[in-house]
């Protein structure tokens, strides 16, 4: 046996499959993987569906743990499926499904539509106060490295699913926002460019929102890129509370920057060549 | 609107009547249950839960009004938990406002029942 064939190691994939057009509920199928080190659950996926059973059905895209796409439970745990080893998690066997608290579509394909939906409720883009400004820019919002720092972390969310998954009050309450959208409702609500709290308020003051975060923390533990949206929507029933106390303090109004007009783009800096021939 | 300013409301006097109950219990534990250490409300002497004992305090304006508290803020959060449990098995909207109403009527009902009887104490004798 070569080096090589040495360090694979057969891994047992247990996948829960579903067809809605032909099974009743989900069951549990058995694969056995070649693992070498290095390879990811959804490199394992690839190989069944290219070697074992073409039918199995799951969603990915990037491969690079940047468009969510992929998050799944991993032996009880939603994680991205491209980002995770499955030697770094087993060296047997591990069992794989689709993320709960969501329909599924098949196989592993979950229907993340609430999780888009609720995302929409919460408006999730910058309002600013100045209407002709934002429709005709004369210049750049000015913001200080303090308040990109406020928000920042949670504008790091690719809306994978993985906290609406983990979150106990969306297991059992379907009308609860969840904490992506909550998340993210935060990270607007403290942009210094954006005036959107107003309108939002109906929203992330409403019942099945906010306030019925228990504060079990398990969104902020799951999350693959590090955002802490248990924190946020901490902090956003203090807002709440505060803005309904009229203790709230007012946003200062974003300054914008002028385009400067007495500069010129450096001649000694080229034009990047092109990466793809230009017709 | 209406609604998320209530639902905002329900919950900031949530807080403040936790907050309430964990300092009042602490009082209470003071007073009922460190007897014997501190002595503290006892002006018969021994136990806190002696009749002369209970009498002096129930007749004391400061404890009234204490207990009068106490029992708001116990009633309001233990009310407001259950139904937040309540509203969490995916109920109809129409339901649940009559949750809210139910929980509302029965709270200030037990209310009543308690200031009654905290203000009725004050005609009961020490001697008995």
């Amino acid at each position: 046996m070569d080096k090589e064939n040495q360090q694979k190691r057969d891994i047992i994939l247990h996948i829960r499959r579903f067809d809605p057009e032909r099974d009743e509920s989900p069951h549990l199928e058995q694969y056995t993987v070649k693992v070498e080190p290095g390879m990811t659950i959804l490199d394992g996926l690839h190989q069944i569906k290219q070697n074992q059973d073409s039918t199995l059905s799951w969603r990915f895209s990037c491969r690079m743990g940047v468009c969510g796409s992929c998050a799944m439970l991993v032996s009880g745990r939603p994680m991205l499926a491209c980002n995770t080893q499955i030697l770094d998690i087993t060296d047997r066997a591990l069992t794989l499904a689709p993320l709960p608290n969501f329909d599924i579509i098949r196989d592993l394909v979950p229907d993340l539509t609430r999780l888009f939906e609720d995302h929409v409720a919460i408006q999730p883009y910058i309002q600013g106060q100045d209407a002709e400004e934002m429709e005709n820019p004369t210049g750049e919002f000015f913001q200080t490295p303090h308040e990109l720092e406020k928000y920042l972390q949670f504008s790091y969310c690719i809306k994978c699913g993985c906290c609406m998954t983990a979150c106990p009050t969306m297991a059992t309450d379907r009308e609860y926002l969840g904490p992506m959208a909550l998340a993210q409702a935060y990270r607007y609500n403290t942009d210094s460019r954006d005036r959107g709290y107003e309108s939002r308020k109906s929203v992330i003051g409403a019942s099945h929102s906010t306030f019925n975060c228990h504060y079990a923390g398990e969104c902020s533990n799951v999350c693959p890129k590090g955002v802490d949206p248990a924190r946020a929507i901490q902090l956003m029933k203090r807002d709440l509370v505060l803005d309904y106390l009229k203790l709230k303090k007012r946003k200062k109004a974003c300054r914008v920057m002028g385009i400067p007009s007495d500069v010129e783009r450096k001649p000694s800096i080229p034009f990047p060549p092109y990466t793809v021939e230009q017709k | 609107m209406r609604d998320m300013k209530s639902e905002v409301g329900y919950w900031t006097f949530f807080i403040i009547a936790g907050i309430v109950v964990f300092v009042l219990l602490f009082f209470h534990m003071m007073i009922i249950h460190m007897d014997q250490l501190l002595g503290i409300f006892n002006p018969a002497g021994g136990s806190a839960l002696d009749w002369k004992n209970v009498i002096y305090r129930s007749h004391s304006a400061f404890f009234t009004t204490i207990y009068i508290i106490l029992l708001a803020a116990a009633l309001y959060h233990g009310f407001y938990g259950l139904r937040t449990i309540l509203f969490e098995l995916g109920l109809k909207k129409r339901t649940q406002s009559l949750i809210t109403i139910a929980v509302w009527v029965i709270g200030i009902t037990l209310f009543s029942v308690g200031v009654f009887a905290n203000i009725a104490v004050q005609t009961v004798k020490a001697a008995v």
